[in-house]
C-alpha cells in the first residue's frame, strides 16, 4: 500500500490547535481519530475532522464495534460509521479484536475472547457484515489482555485464521503484544512470527503501567525500552506501515510525542537487525 | 462454556460483581477479572466526570462522586456512545436529591449543552437576505439543536456564576418556574431564560403557527401597545440569536 513507512499521531482534543494552526504544519504523514467521537450529527467536532482532513490523511479508529459479540454487530452504529467513512474517506478503519456488548449492555471496554472455533467463527461472520456494509477491508487491533481463556489456538494462530477468512488486515499494536506477553507468559517474538506478515497495514506504540499482578495498557507514559525492542523485531518483519504514537492520557504537549515519532523514524530506518 | 456464556457472565461480573459469574470465569485464578472492573468502573465515572464539571463544582468532589458511583451501581450503559452514558445521571440526582432541585437541574443545563454541541448543523438565517416577507403569515423553522426547559430553581445563576469563576449565589426555589431555551449558535451552545410571554411565543413558533397568530395572542395577553413591541423584540432576538435556521412565507 505505502512506497515507504508513514509516521502519524492519535488526534487529542489538547493539541487540536497545533493541528489547525494555518501557520504551521504539524510534520505527520496521517492522524488517527477514535471514530465514535466524531460519529455525532454536527457540531464542533466535525467541523474540526473536516478541517484537520483537508490538511492530512485520517485513519478511523473504533472502539464500540464490538466485533466478537456473540449476538452480531449493532446496525445502528455500522450505519453511523459508514456515514462519517463516506464523509472523510479514512485512510484504514480499524477497530479491536475483543467484545464489549452483548443484548443492551455496553461495557465501553475492550474485553477478552476465548480463541476457540466458535469465536472465530463469529469474529469473521461479523468482520463479513462491517466490511459488506463499509465497503472496504477492516484493520483489526490485537488486544492488550488480562485473561486468557482455555483455548483452541493461540492469539497468532486466530489472527490469522481470521484474516485469510475474512480478507481484512492488522493493526498490529507492538505494546498490546508485550503487554499481554508478560500477563499470559508468551514469548513476543513468538507471536510475531505466527501472525500473518503481509497482512499488518499499520502499528501503534504506547506505553503501560505495572498494576499488582499484571501490566496494564494506560497509554499514559511514553513507549518503554521492552516495547521499541518489540517494534524493532516487527519492523524487520514487515513491509512499509503506517506507524503511530497513541497517548490516551496524561497527554504531554504535542512536540513530545514528535520527539517520540523520530525515535520510531529513526528506528525503522535502521538496517535489517537481523542482519547486523 | 459458551461465547454467549461467557459474554453474559462478563456482564454479570460487572455489574453486579456476583461470585457465580466471577468463579465460571477464572475466579481466584483469573486476576484479571478486578482489572476489567476497575476499568468499567473507572470509565463511566470519568464519563460523568468530564460531563458535568459544573455538578461536580457546586457539589464538591466528594458528594458527587458519591452520587456518581451509586448511578454507576444503579444503571448499566446501553448505548454505543461512551458519552449517553451520562445523558440519564439528572434522573438518579432527582432521586438522590429531593429536596435539592438545582442540582438536577444544573445537570440538565449541562446535557443539554453537551447535546446542542454535537447536534445537528443547520446556519441560522441570514437577516440582510430576509427581503420582503408577509410577516403575517411567516412561519419559523427553528434550528434542531433548540429545545427549552421548565426550572423551578437559580440553576441557571449557578451555571453562568461557576463558568467564570465567581462565586455562585445560594440556590433559591423561584416564585414561578421559569421556561429555559437551548439551543447552538454556530459552533457555540447557548443558553437563555424567557420571560413568559416571550416562552409562550416561541412555543407557538416551534408548534408551526404563524408570526401573525403569535402576534394576536401576545397582544391578547398583554394589550395591543406592549404586545406588539414585545412580539418584534422576540423576533429580532430570536434572528440575532440564530435561533431561526429559515422563514416561509
Amino acid at each position: 500500500m505505502f512506497d515507504t513507512h508513514q509516521f502519524g499521531l492519535g488526534l487529542r482534543k489538547p493539541h487540536y490547535a497545533d493541528f489547525l494552526d494555518e501557520h504551521a504544519t504539524v510534520p505527520v504523514d496521517f492522524v488517527e481519530v477514535i471514530s465514535e467521537n466524531f460519529m455525532v450529527d454536527g457540531g464542533r467536532p466535525l467541523e474540526i475532522l473536516r478541517r484537520v482532513r483537508e490538511r492530512h490523511p485520517v485513519a478511523l479508529h473504533g472502539v464500540s464495534m464490538s466485533i466478537g459479540s456473540a449476538d452480531g454487530l449493532r446496525a445502528d452504529y455500522l450505519e453511523r460509521l459508514r456515514a462519517l467513512v463516506e464523509a472523510i474517506e479514512p485512510l484504514f478503519i480499524s477497530d479491536h479484536l475483543s467484545w464489549s456488548r452483548i443484548g443492551q449492555f455496553n461495557s465501553h471496554d475492550l474485553l477478552p475472547l476465548p480463541y476457540t472455533t466458535e469465536a472465530l467463527d463469529c469474529v469473521c461472520r461479523n468482520i463479513h457484515e462491517a466490511q459488506s456494509v463499509l465497503g472496504r477491508p477492516m484493520l483489526i487491533e490485537n488486544p492488550s489482555s488480562y485473561l486468557a481463556f482455555a483455548g483452541e489456538m493461540t492469539e497468532w494462530e486466530f489472527l490469522e485464521a481470521m484474516c485469510d477468512r475474512t480478507g481484512c488486515g492488522l493493526l498490529l499494536d507492538v505494546n498490546n503484544i508485550y503487554v499481554s506477553a508478560v500477563n499470559h507468559g508468551f514469548d513476543p517474538l513468538a507471536y510475531l512470527s505466527g501472525i500473518p506478515a503481509g497482512r499488518v497495514r499499520q502499528i501503534h506504540l504506547a506505553g503501560h503501567s505495572a498494576g499488582r499482578e499484571l501490566l496494564i495498557d494506560t497509554h499514559d507514559k511514553p513507549v518503554p525500552q521492552a516495547v521499541w525492542a518489540v517494534f524493532d523485531a516487527a519492523i524487520d518483519r514487515l513491509g512499509p506501515v503506517a506507524v503511530m504514537i497513541e497517548r490516551d492520557d496524561d497527554i504531554p504537549p504535542l512536540v513530545s510525542l514528535l520527539e517520540e515519532l523520530d525515535t520510531a523514524r529513526q528506528r525503522a530506518a535502521r538496517p535489517l537487525r537481523s542482519a547486523a | 462454556m459458551s461465547l454467549l456464556a461467557i459474554q453474559e457472565d462478563f456482564r454479570l461480573w460487572l455489574t453486579t460483581e456476583t461470585d457465580d459469574a466471577n468463579l465460571r470465569l477464572g475466579g481466584e485464578s483469573a486476576p484479571g477479572l478486578a482489572v476489567y472492573l476497575n476499568n468499567y468502573r473507572g470509565q463511566l465515572m470519568a464519563c460523568l466526570t468530564a460531563s458535568y464539571p459544573m455538578l461536580q463544582a457546586w457539589l464538591g468532589t466528594n458528594a458527587f462522586h458519591g452520587a456518581a458511583a451509586l448511578h454507576v451501581d444503579r444503571v448499566a450503559p446501553s448505548d454505543w456512545t461512551l458519552d449517553a452514558y451520562a445523558l440519564n445521571f439528572p434522573g438518579t440526582l432527582i432521586e438522590l436529591f429531593p429536596s435539592d432541585p438545582e442540582i438536577s437541574e444544573l445537570a440538565m443545563l449541562e446535557r443539554g449543552l453537551d447535546l446542542a454541541f454535537v447536534g445537528e448543523d443547520a446556519p441560522a438565517t441570514d437577516v440582510g437576505a430576509l427581503g420582503n416577507l408577509d410577516w403575517d403569515r411567516a412561519r419559523f423553522n427553528l434550528v434542531p439543536t433548540l429545545s427549552t426547559y421548565l426550572f423551578a430553581t437559580n440553576a441557571c445563576a449557578i451555571w453562568s456564576a461557576i463558568a467564570v469563576g465567581s462565586e455562585p449565589p445560594p440556590a433559591v426555589l423561584l416564585d414561578e418556574p421559569v421556561c429555559v431555551a437551548l439551543w447552538r449558535h454556530g459552533l457555540t451552545p447557548m443558553f437563555r431564560t424567557l420571560p413568559q410571554l416571550e416562552a409562550i411565543a416561541l412555543e407557538m413558533a416551534r408548534e408551526g403557527r404563524d408570526f401573525g397568530q403569535i402576534c394576536s395572542s401576545i397582544v391578547e395577553i398583554a394589550g395591543p401597545s406592549d404586545g406588539l413591541q414585545w412580539a418584534g423584540e422576540y423576533l429580532a432576538g430570536w434572528l440575532q440569536s440564530g435561533i431561526i435556521q429559515s422563514i416561509e412565507s
